[in-house]
């Protein structure tokens, strides 16, 4: 062939990219630290009356609202500089998942380096589209610290050259199917994330109420509170919930198609049902007394973590029927 | 809740624990034993319970991962055994390589859909009644609810305060209407008003949802009866029949399969095609385009050419075939020292790498001095290692080569023992050639002829070229035919569940107040909402339901004195 083939010219996309989600992942993580000191300015300012509540507008530190059109934002510089670089890094993903889309002739989720190119392209995907409905810039440093680790890992462990297609996933289940399941998981990471801050935040309003000295990282006090994170991680997880299930019953219909039976407790099955479970779990325990909050989000922890070794350990090293990583 | 409408009124009935259910407190009578039951039930349909036994699935399932299963990994659950001899009984003994049939986990999803059933039996009812009932009496105090509006507005003159309260309500029942909300008028000396609740497709797509699983539950229970899965194989030019005697090497029927009763069907192998990804390339000898290329028979009907591919399964009478896997399937004669054929077969290797190196057993049993058992391992791309073993470079028949340890002795099959066809036990017999024995393996290319060890006789590696076939050796499929009943059931019950789980999740169920109170300047409108259920948008809605219908208000001549409605 030629040059150098499309897959050489992915590859220095996929680097590229993750070379400048490391700069967007420095940039967010910059704007939080300086978030927490306007917080210690705006607290010293303001003297004795520092424990704000939403909708408490006399001080400068109020919380910023998730809900607010991206003009009227706080136009926080580094937030900003964040954001620009993931949009950047983001467009040279695209072309890296594109290119190798073109290479191989098919659409690029076959294997695991595939899954990994187009897990992580659709999680940015999904936090900047949604950055257009809920200022969730504080989440940048979290998806682009995660997407470049994934991307960079998946580069380095999991890469495989371009190979035709196995017979079983030539499918149109495997447009369908893979997309959906690496769409929830860009929601589920979504929701993780918040789950996380909420806990944090949680711990923090905690400690406020008991007028402790520590209360945790300072950025927080710029954050919405627990409950706003809460009900924007429940909304998260829901629509990963809905794609998952979607994912079930698209995975059945193919295996039935595949494989003789639309279900056989294949690990890989096994383990997109202990994930569905859990969420269920989840979605209960947020309407169940006592459960709700803190304890609801640990389910939500819980059950990105198991989207996570579903997706990696058992992709790599679990004996079954889904054994498309690639590796060997 | 003395009286039914009112209870119906506050919407759905939820367990006790459920977070928008009533706190009742705890003033529990002293139980008798129906007491103790209703509260043993009570406990099985709370939250609390049916999250716990969530989680409990959720863990009871991850065991099946990490250890092979009989059902889909069988012969994992052997190498198990081979490997660790005295942690298997002990494994076996927790049912922990039959998991998901196991009686701890069968125990949890029982219990599971008993509490979800004991709970969408009630909540069905009460969901029943709460659809044709009305929505409640306005609440005295709108202003207590957190999503409220108020605005006063000075009426024309001539329009009296009372009926410009009627009109003005009037006016949001019409609008609350065209938005989805069914509406009630209370109204009151002095005051106007009405009730509007929507969304009671939240509580109908939560009953779905939740009646769907057991639907899939019954579907795969039930439907396991009517199911049967056989295996075959069968080889180029030879075909099998629908028939428990005659077609299959395992049949597995439901309980409720009538096996005598099954279409007698004919499927006969013509050829079958692979491609090879050539050398050279990217994945080379990665194998793909598998088809088996058939011919069908019904009883009384006209044969028909058919291929069966991967995730193209052939339909027949309902059953349906897949193509499993594939080998090669050398055809092999031996003759005893005076040249008379004693044996000769088509004998299937089962394939052991992508290679195709493959192996298989050739037990000759009558006609010569012994019994003789021959190992042959078939390579259709030979190719010698630096270590002097033969291996295959390419899973096509490049240049295709047959080596063969021999063993003479007893078989071990005139007992009447069964023995499979695929494996060789050599105890009791004696080595002649290849392996430990003093005599190298015999070596064979199609076409070729060898002489036996110990002047047995000899032993043809036939080329099938010469019987006219396109390749010098012979292909077989294996086949699984499959007949699942339920699974049209179990995909309906499935989309319904996540058509139930969309509305469940998505559509909001709120209730909103409009009224009007005459006051001694003026009508003040209020405006209020209350979520039933998780509902984001709530504070929204009603600050458009107030803003639409200030518009309303305009058309009415009313002014509002206060340009901006006052946000509580």
């Amino acid at each position: 062939m030629p040059g150098p083939s499309l897959d050489t010219l992915s590859v220095l996309f996929v680097w590229t990219a993750v070379a400048i989600y490391t700069l967007a992942f420095v940039a967010y993580a910059v704007d939080l630290a300086r978030r927490s000191d306007l917080a210690v300015k705006a607290k010293d300012a303001v003297g004795a009356r520092v424990l704000v509540t939403v909708g408490g507008s006399t001080s400068d530190v109020a919380p910023d609202a998730l809900d607010v059109a991206p003009a009227d934002r706080p136009r926080y510089l580094w937030a900003r500089i964040g954001t620009a670089l993931t949009v950047l890094a983001f467009l040279f993903h695209l072309g890296a998942t594109a290119l190798r889309g073109i290479e191989a002739g098919r659409v690029p989720w076959s294997n695991n380096y595939e899954f990994a190119l187009t897990g992580t392209l659709l999680i940015v995907a999904v936090y900047l589209g949604v950055l257009f409905r809920y200022d969730l810039r504080f989440l940048g440093s979290f998806i682009t610290g995660m997407t470049a680790v994934f991307l960079g890992g998946a580069a380095l462990n999991y890469y495989v050259v371009v190979t035709p297609l196995a017979d079983p996933l030539k499918s149109v289940w495997l447009v369908i199917h893979v997309f959906v399941a690496s769409l929830a998981t860009a929601f589920f990471a979504l929701a993780f994330a918040l789950s996380v801050l909420q806990l944090m935040q949680a711990r923090r309003e905690r400690l406020a109420g008991e007028a402790s000295r520590r209360t945790g990282p300072r950025f927080l006090r710029t954050l919405p509170d627990a409950d706003a994170l809460e009900s924007l991680a429940y909304r998260f997880a829901i629509i990963g919930f809905i794609f998952w299930t979607f994912t079930l019953i698209a995975g059945a219909i193919w295996a039935n198609d595949a494989w003789g039976r639309y279900w056989g407790f294949d690990t890989k099955e096994v383990w997109t049902f202990v994930v569905w479970v859990l969420y269920a779990g989840y979605i209960h325990a947020r309407a169940t007394r006592g459960w709700r909050g803190s304890r609801s989000a640990w389910l939500s922890i819980v059950g990105f973590s198991a989207v996570i070794f579903n997706f990696t350990i058992v992709n790599q090293f679990f004996k079954g029927l889904h054994a498309y990583s690639g590796l060997s | 809740m003395s009286n039914s409408r009112s209870d119906v009124a506050d919407g759905p009935l939820r367990p006790a624990d459920h977070a928008d259910a009533p706190d009742r407190g705890i003033a529990q009578p002293k139980l008798g034993v129906v007491g103790w039951l209703r509260w043993g039930w009570r406990q099985l349909t709370s939250m609390r319970t049916a999250l716990v036994l969530l989680l409990l699935l959720a863990i009871a399932a991850v065991p099946g991962s990490l250890v092979p299963q009989r059902g889909a990994d069988p012969n994992g659950v052997s190498q198990y055994l081979t490997d660790h001899p005295d942690l298997f009984p002990v494994l076996d003994a927790m049912q922990l390589f039959d998991v998901y049939a196991s009686a701890w986990f069968s125990a949890i999803y029982i219990l599971l859909f008993t509490s979800l059933i004991g709970c969408v039996i009630p909540r069905t009812k009460h969901h029943w009644a709460a659809l044709k009932a009305r929505p409640p009496r306005t609440p005295a105090r709108l202003s207590r609810l957190d999503d409220h509006h108020r605005v006063v507005v000075d009426v024309p003159a001539d329009l009296g305060a009372a009926s410009a309260a009627a009109a003005a309500v009037d006016a949001a029942a019409e609008q609350l209407r065209a938005a989805g909300y069914r509406v009630e008028r209370y109204d009151r000396a002095g005051s106007a008003s009405v009730s509007a609740e929507r969304g009671y497709l939240r509580e109908t797509g939560n009953l779905v949802f939740h009646s769907a699983l057991v639907g899939v539950l019954l579907a795969v229970g039930i439907g396991g009866g009517f199911t049967y899965t056989g295996q075959t194989v069968i080889q180029e030019g030879d075909g099998f029949v629908n028939s428990l005697a005659l077609g299959y090497t395992s049949f597995t029927p439901g309980r409720f399969v009538d096996t005598e009763g099954l279409t007698p069907y004919s499927v006969t192998l013509d050829r079958f095609e692979v491609t090879y990804t050539p050398l050279g390339e990217a994945g080379q000898g990665q194998a793909g385009d598998f088809g088996a290329h058939v011919m069908t028979r019904l009883p009384g009907e006209e044969p028909q050419e058919e291929v069966i591919r991967v995730n193209h399964p052939l339909t027949m009478a309902g059953d349906r075939i897949y193509l499993m896997g594939n080998g090669y399937a050398p055809t092999v004669t031996v003759r005893d020292p005076d040249g008379e054929v004693v044996f000769r077969e088509t004998i299937e290797f089962l394939p052991q790498d992508s290679n195709m190196t493959s192996q298989g057993v050739i037990k000759v049993a009558d006609g010569l001095a012994d019994q003789l058992g021959l190992v042959g391992f078939f390579y259709p791309t030979a190719a010698t290692l630096h270590s002097g073993a033969i291996t295959s470079g390419y899973p096509a028949l490049l240049n295709p080569l047959m080596t063969l340890w021999v063993y003479a002795g007893d078989l071990g099959i005139d007992d009447g023992t069964a023995r499979n066809v695929y494996a060789l036990d050599p105890t009791g017999m004696t080595q002649l050639a290849g392996g430990d024995s003093d005599t190298p393996s015999l070596e064979l290319a199609p076409g070729e002829t060898v002489d036996l060890p110990a002047g047995m006789g000899t032993i043809t590696f036939e080329d099938a070229t010469a019987a006219g076939a396109a390749e010098p050796v012979a292909r077989y499929v294996s086949l699984s035919v499959h007949r699942d009943v339920s699974a049209p059931w179990v995909l309906g019950f499935a989309v319904l569940a996540l058509t139930g789980l969309l509305a469940a999740l998505f559509v909001p169920r709120r209730r909103m107040w409009v009224k009007a109170t005459v006051g001694d300047d003026g009508l003040t409108i209020e405006y209020a909402g209350l979520a039933r259920g998780e509902d984001p948008a709530i504070a929204p809605a009603v600050a458009a339901l107030a803003r639409d219908h200030g518009a309303a208000l305009a058309r009415l001549g009313a002014t509002a004195r206060t340009p901006d409605p006052e946000v509580d």
